[in-house]
């Protein structure tokens, strides 16, 4: 099926992801820095540091193989 | 939840759990554009009936395996069966295990090769070819009707949950939501869902799945959680799967074990996963027949992953929620008259107590994909059932193809028009999710008594198959009614005890145990008749039963595949995980 989409699902899939992981990444790191008001249960865990880290590894990933074109 | 009129629902000010930072506004409104996105570049893709209502036929086993499971994660699945397994704890697990995998197992293997050789476009399509016209009649305007009111269920609690989350307004979310969901189905059809729904998989997981890994670690492991559940509930058991089911006097659902395995895992669960049209279309429309087993047998797979974030974010609820924050979920209709939290908040509590901001802009995220494939899925179904088995047979045979794929292009949006009204109407029930068990119980499991009878029997008749499915239909509406009539009056939200006693076998049985026992009677009903009439009536010469019946249908050579793409092993192996998990969690 995707051979016959010039934009594959998959990469509308990486990009997404991607972007999100870069997003969560970012806040999470200036949670470190600023700590919101409210903090949530097991918040030294810093989950959103790993977990964006996480998004934009399999977005990248995702990216780079279904790239249009390629 | 459901037990207000909407004019009362739309006066209850907004209660809000959280406040979305800037980064969360922003992964959601990027959601809603990249969705939007999808459905105007795959327009172009979709120019034939083919291309619109079954996406081609051209989905690799993956991407139909996806699709299947993602139609299916609805708000109704997160949301309802969190607060079911908060209701009923392990119990809420047995919908994901005997309650789905047998069944699609079977539509895998055993009825998927008659679907998919007959070359059908639905369900019903299927019904006109082994029983005549007044069959597929009756089976195509039940499943549209049945389609809008499940498509209404799922805004309305789509709506309510971001009302709860976020103190948004419910009509906003209603029809931002629902407008979207039109758009890009009318633009691509079955192509531009299917799309959707793969991506809205990822979403859903990769968004839900930080609440069970931070609560278990929160809770200190799961035999600490299962400890922690047992010891904050004595004299009842949450945390088993069968050990309970001896009696109805056993566990919080007051169910038998009897009812799970036949109720539930035989006529609720074959009915829905082997008939529902909803998610037949999905696998349908892949590649080829192997395609389509395959990816039958990835979203059984799939499926068994699920009580992963649905099930443990109901048990975290009871073993975290009261001892650590004090809370204790209450009955939708207590909640309201005290203002405390109902069960159907249970998810978004754990995710305000674990999410913090970007990750509950992603769990949010996830919660709308997850309402929006559901809608997506009984809209595209809606669009391919009214047009192929309502529309062209009853009111107008003889359009060009062009003519029917604007017609699908129009009630996508029709369809969701009238959802949305549903939506404002489909407040009476005590949860969500016994809403639509109803609906299954009254259309979809005597509709599997119809099929299966169908492809397996020769000797099933017409008029044996549209009397059996016509009793099935009416034998569950009088169930129905009779459990619902309290003396002097009737009331849809409330139990007789006395009623409930012969159609659930005990007194102290739920609504979801009912549901349960009234699927298998209705089934029973559905299949005695049609034995019945076709004693007396005239079958179909087996020339006309060619690739429609098991034994007259020749299945088609293929190929050589390796080892690996045969379904029938990673059918047993799926099998096999499921007695294993049984097992486990005993």
């Amino acid at each position: 099926m995707d051979k016959e989409f010039r934009i594959p699902i998959w990469f509308f899939i990486g990009a997404l992801l991607g972007i999100y992981g870069l997003l969560i990444l970012c806040s999470g790191l200036y949670g470190l820095v600023h700590p919101p008001e409210r903090q949530v249960a097991l918040s030294y865990l810093h989950a959103d540091i790993w977990w964006g880290v996480l998004l934009l590894v399999i977005g990248i990933v995702y990216v780079r193989k279904f790239r249009p074109n390629r | 939840m459901i037990s207000y009129p909407p004019l009362a629902l739309a006066a209850v000010p907004p209660s809000r759990l959280l406040s979305l930072s800037f980064i969360d506004v922003l992964i959601i409104v990027i959601y809603f554009v990249v969705v939007l996105a999808i459905g105007f570049y795959l327009k172009k893709y979709t120019s034939t009936g083919e291309d619109f209502f079954m996406a081609g036929r051209k989905m690799t086993a993956w991407i139909a395996g996806l699709s299947f499971i993602s139609a299916n994660l609805s708000s109704l699945e997160t949301m309802g069966w969190s607060a079911m397994s908060y209701q009923y704890g392990m119990l809420g697990a047995h919908a994901y295990l005997i309650g789905a995998i047998p069944a699609i197992l079977f539509l895998a293997v055993v009825m998927m090769p008659f679907y998919y050789i007959c070359r059908t476009h639905s369900v019903p399509g299927y019904l006109k070819l082994r029983y005549g016209e007044p069959s597929r009649a009756l089976a195509g305007i039940s499943f549209t009707f049945m389609t809008v009111l499940v498509c209404g269920v799922n805004m309305f609690a789509m709506a309510k949950v971001m009302q709860i989350i976020l103190g948004w307004n419910i009509h906003f979310s209603i029809w931002v939501s629902s407008v979207t969901v039109a758009i890009y189905v009318a633009l691509g059809g079955l192509l531009s869902a299917v799309f959707n729904e793969v991506l809205q998989f990822f979403l859903i997981w990769l968004g839900s799945l930080l609440i069970p890994v931070l609560g278990i670690i929160e809770a200190g492991g799961w035999r600490n959680m299962m400890a922690s559940i047992n010891a904050q509930h004595p004299g009842q058991n949450f945390t088993s799967l069968w050990a309970n089911l001896g009696s109805a006097a056993d566990n919080p659902m007051g169910m038998h074990w009897t009812g799970m395995v036949f109720g539930l895992g035989l006529a609720i669960s074959f009915g829905y996963w082997c008939t529902d049209f909803l998610q037949v279309q999905r696998v349908m429309a892949a590649r080829n027949l192997r395609a389509a087993q395959n990816g039958t047998i990835i979203g059984a797979a799939l499926k068994m992953m699920v009580p992963l974030i649905v099930t443990i974010p109901g048990l975290l609820g009871l073993a975290v929620l009261t001892q650590k924050s004090g809370i204790t979920l209450v009955p939708e209709s207590v909640a309201q008259a005290t203002g405390g939290h109902s069960y159907n908040e249970v998810l978004p509590l754990m995710m305000a107590r674990y999410l913090g901001p970007g990750l509950l802009g992603l769990g949010v995220t996830s919660m709308i994909a997850g309402f929006m494939s559901g809608m997506a899925g009984n809209v595209s179904a809606f669009a391919t059932v009214w047009t192929y088995d309502v529309y062209r047979p009853l009111l107008n045979k003889t359009a060009g193809d062009s003519h029917y794929v604007s017609m699908g292009r129009w009630c996508s949006i029709f369809g969701v028009f009238i959802a949305i009204a549903t939506a404002y109407a489909a407040m009476l029930f005590s949860n969500i999710l016994v809403y639509l068990q109803v609906l299954v119980m009254f259309f979809i499991v005597p509709l599997f008594g119809t099929v299966v009878l169908g492809m397996l029997w020769k000797r099933a008749t017409p008029a044996a198959g549209f009397w059996g499915f016509l009793s099935g239909i009416l034998s569950s509406i009088t169930m129905f009614i009779y459990v619902h009539t309290l003396p002097g009056s009737f009331d849809a939200s409330a139990l007789n005890p006395e009623h409930v006693r012969y159609i659930a076998l005990s007194p102290l049985a739920k609504d979801m145990a009912v549901n349960m026992f009234g699927g298998l009677w209705s089934l029973l009903v559905c299949v005695l008749v049609t034995v019945a009439v076709s004693l007396f009536t005239r079958p179909k010469p087996d020339s006309e039963l060619a690739n429609l019946v098991y034994g007259l249908t020749p299945l088609p050579r293929e190929g050589p595949s390796v080892w690996y793409e045969n379904p029938k092993i990673w059918a047993a192996v799926v099998a096999v995980v499921l007695v294993a998990v049984n097992i486990i969690f005993w």
